[in-house]
């Protein structure tokens, strides 16, 4: 029945053709390609959370008194969009679980962006031929922040509408254009009623759009050009080792999707996140203490707090304060990010196809450079729990602030030397980064000491097989009765064009 | 070749080959290539079949029964604690078990397929830029004008198309920013709409306060402060009479990020921003003193009138909050 079906779609489409070879697509066997998977089942969760929350969400800041189901706010004047927020929380059977995966996949969504880039920065994945898609996927990055910050800001609460304020007010500070960006933005002087209408629109329908639509491109290009591997028994330039799409890694892929949805439900039905209903509706006159954004806007709530208070006048002009760590050093950074492989192309010469992987103690100056500037943001990260900290260690908060001032330019200093120093150690060690086997002391007889290797357990050490070819298709293959036109160039028969 | 039933499988690596004819499923078949692939390669991973089997087996099973808790919490209206307990639970057990399989109990490997490198032959390349050109130059170099014309067109419908499109979405700033609804003689109000007199708060106290026609206004909110009983207070030189009876207000839009300044610490008699911490003296015109504001928050000039109401001398004689281009000067 199946194949009857198959053979007739296959009669109309041509599946067949090529088919083959997509089952036998070859995918690397190694946990740090797995990164790339969580940001992909953590989009998917989004996607089936997201439209279930669209269904009762109201995007509107029309003020009405709330008479819904939660008790504590029953005559409070909020918006409708905080409004259905909080019904849709509580009045909805299996809402609230929907709001906190959602919301967790959101946080889960960028962190295994971020990781999945460390892991293709440090292995070397984004050289050529693959620049393209390293500056697709940093797009991706960017679109996944903003995103996660509109939709963070929709429910209109204390918290997340001080975010809204403070994103006003760094869209303003832009030299030139910033009001008149601020005013487009939010259709008026802040805070209007058109933010939260507009913010929806992006957050549910062109974001993901974007996303979704990069996303395609990205994983294209990764099936065109195949995976990157490391180097292992039998891995050479012009091959892929590991497991075929069908059946091995479809299994595990899928496998690894439950996965991911059963921890974002875990997290969800367990692990309270963005509990709204306690912070309560935004007015524009009132703040809480603590106020701090999802994490993956903290570096830059941190490098906000920890920016002298500086600003540059003009007769007539100025560049105000929050410019700098709100709008240069992102745009700055994300300029290094989509430079970097040029950039490192350029420092090394090495214009060559590479399709096995550093190990990141073998570019001990890509490695340390990375490894620094990580922590440049890890610290402005830090730097976004300022007030909590001073709160929950008892210190000043003039104290803490200018440690994270200090620790922002000291941390990388010390951060790259050091681990400089550390890959230039592994590579003189051998063996180092392998499994040992135990030694076993002797004491001989004049009093010496004497090491030996323990024997080993069987099976202890992980034996890899020769890989073996499952597929040659190629062009020549192809391309049965194609002659070629000149070594190595095959002219493409009509049908096939 | 041992006997075990997994390693006598051959992997059916190679079938038919697409025919060269349009016709390419009319079952020519025939040459069907089968690699035999060695034993260890076809063995399964696991040193231990039927307990691999049997973990397999038993989170599957799980994972069924958590689906249907799932089901049945959903049935009985339990909680939402339940409900992602049960589906966590299943999805879990369900990952587990079926990745499991791949990994435990599906041949091991590993398979190797090869890879063309990227880079194109130039000759290749050239074909296609060839081609491009050729074809180009008939349709486009020939007719100059006719491209030039077009494009210029196209330059016109983006732009036409993309100003009204932006210009739509809001007002221009204007002069918006650099003037809050205060004017001179402007009673303070609360958000409860009741006017405030000298008698309204305690030394030590603030309260948020508004003009009558924008109550609750986001630049125009104003924190009223009573440094003391009597006496007037003098911020700065210039302000001898803009805090009378031991009053004084302030923009409470923060100069940094446009936060509410809201924290007031009685013992310093500092405003606090939440939001990044910056601290502003009052007794020095909310000097800013700490973190990362770059201005003092401007001052409202109060006066009392007959009544004992506080009203505003005259408004702000600064744009309010956070800086931005068009704003000139230091205050």
């Amino acid at each position: 029945m199946i194949e009857r079906l198959y053979a007739w779609i296959d009669d109309r489409l041509a599946l067949s053709r090529g088919g083959r070879t997509i089952l036998n697509k070859i995918f690397p066997d190694h946990w740090s390609f797995l990164l790339g998977e969580i940001a992909l089942y953590s989009f998917v969760i989004l996607l089936a959370t997201g439209v279930f929350l669209t269904l009762f969400f109201v995007p509107s800041a029309h003020e009405v008194v709330y008479s819904g189901s939660y008790a504590p706010l029953r005559g409070t004047k909020v918006s409708e969009a905080y409004s259905s927020t909080i019904d849709l929380t509580f009045a909805v059977r299996g809402g609230l679980l929907m709001r906190q995966m959602h919301h967790w996949a959101a946080n889960i969504f960028v962190g295994s962006i971020v990781v999945h880039m460390l892991r293709i920065f440090f292995t070397g994945a984004f050289r050529r031929p693959r620049e393209v898609n390293w500056m697709v996927g940093s797009t991706l990055l960017i679109l996944a922040i903003f995103n996660g910050f509109l939709g963070y800001s929709l429910p209109d609460d204390l918290v997340s509408g001080t975010g809204i304020r403070i994103a006003f007010s760094i869209t303003e500070s832009i030299p030139f254009v910033g009001t008149y960006l601020a005013f487009f933005l939010f259709g008026g002087n802040y805070p209007g009623t058109s933010i939260i209408p507009r913010f929806y629109i992006l957050h549910v329908l062109i974001l993901p759009l974007l996303i979704l639509g990069l996303l395609s491109a990205h994983l294209g290009m990764l099936v065109h050009q195949k995976h990157t591997q490391f180097r292992g028994k039998g891995a050479r330039e012009d091959n892929v080792i590991g497991s075929p799409l069908w059946p091995v890694f479809v299994a595990k892929t899928t496998g690894f999707l439950f996965l991911i949805t059963g921890v974002t439900a875990l997290l969800g039905a367990l692990v309270q996140i963005n509990p709204i209903w306690q912070y309560g509706p935004y007015k524009t006159y009132l703040v809480s203490y603590a106020v701090q954004p999802d994490w993956y806007m903290g570096w830059l709530d941190g490098a906000l707090r920890v920016m002298p208070s500086w600003e540059i006048h003009f007769p007539g002009h100025m560049i105000p304060n929050a410019f700098f760590p709100g709008v240069l050093m992102p745009g700055v950074t994300f300029a290094l990010i989509y430079l970097w492989p040029f950039l490192e192309e350029k420092l090394t010469g090495d214009r060559a196809e590479h399709h096995l992987l550093d190990r990141p103690r073998d570019r001990p100056l890509r490695t340390a450079t990375g490894a620094a500037v990580f922590a440049f943001y890890f610290v402005l990260f830090g730097a976004s729990a300022t007030d909590v900290l001073a709160n929950y260690l008892s210190l000043s908060l003039n104290f803490v602030l200018w440690s994270f001032r200090i620790l922002c330019i000291v941390v990388p200093l010390v951060v790259f030397p050091v681990t400089y120093k550390i890959c230039k150690e592994l590579q003189a060690t051998p063996g180092a980064g392998k499994r040992k086997r135990p030694n076993i002391v002797i004491r001989s007889e004049e009093g010496g000491y004497e090491a030996v290797p323990a024997a080993q357990y069987p099976g202890y050490v992980h034996d890899e097989l020769e890989p073996v070819p499952i597929d040659e298709v190629d062009v020549k293959a192809a391309l049965v009765g194609a002659e070629p036109v000149s070594d190595g160039i095959y002219r493409i028969p009509r049908e096939y064009r | 070749m041992t006997n075990q039933d997994t390693a006598t499988t051959k992997f059916k690596v190679r079938d038919q080959m697409p025919d060269d004819s349009l016709h390419s499923g009319d079952g020519a078949g025939g040459d069907e290539e089968v690699i035999p692939l060695s034993a260890a390669q076809m063995q399964v991973a696991a040193s231990n079949l039927l307990r691999a089997e049997l973990v397999v087996a038993v989170c599957f099973f799980l994972s069924l029964l958590g689906f249907a808790g799932f089901g049945a919490a959903y049935w009985q209206g339990a909680s939402d604690i339940w409900l992602g307990t049960f589906l966590g639970i299943g999805a879990v057990t369900f990952g587990v078990a079926l990745t499991a399989w791949g990994k435990y109990l599906m041949p091991r490997g590993p398979f190797e397929e090869p890879r063309k490198l990227m880079a194109v032959k130039p000759e290749q390349r050239e074909l296609v830029i060839g081609d491009f050109a050729s074809r180009g130059k008939v349709a486009i170099e020939r007719r100059g004008f006719l491209f030039k014309i077009m494009g210029a067109a196209a330059t016109v419908f983006g732009i036409v198309v993309a100003f009204p499109l932006i210009r739509s979405l809001g007002p221009v700033p204007d002069k918006q920013l650099d003037k809050t609804k205060w004017k001179k003689g402007s009673y303070l109000t609360t958000l409860e709409g009741k006017r405030v007199t000298v008698k309204s708060i305690d030394v030590g106290s603030i309260l948020t306060v508004f003009p009558e026609d924008d109550i609750g206004g986001a630049l125009s909110q104003t924190v009223l402060i009573r440094l003391q009983e009597t006496g007037d207070i003098v911020t700065r030189k210039g302000r001898e009479t803009w805090g009378p009876h031991g009053y004084v207000a302030f923009s409470k839009v923060c100069t940094h990020a446009g936060c509410p300044v809201g924290l007031y610490e009685e013992l310093t008699q500092q405003l606090l921003c939440p939001c990044h911490q910056s601290l502003f003296d009052v007794r020095i015109g909310c000097e800013p003193v700490f973190g990362p504001a770059p201005r003092p928050l401007a001052q409202l000039p109060l006066y009392v009138d007959g009544s004992g109401n506080l009203r505003a001398q005259a408004g702000y004689d600064e744009p309010v909050g956070p800086g931005f281009w068009y704003r000139g000067g230091t205050t």
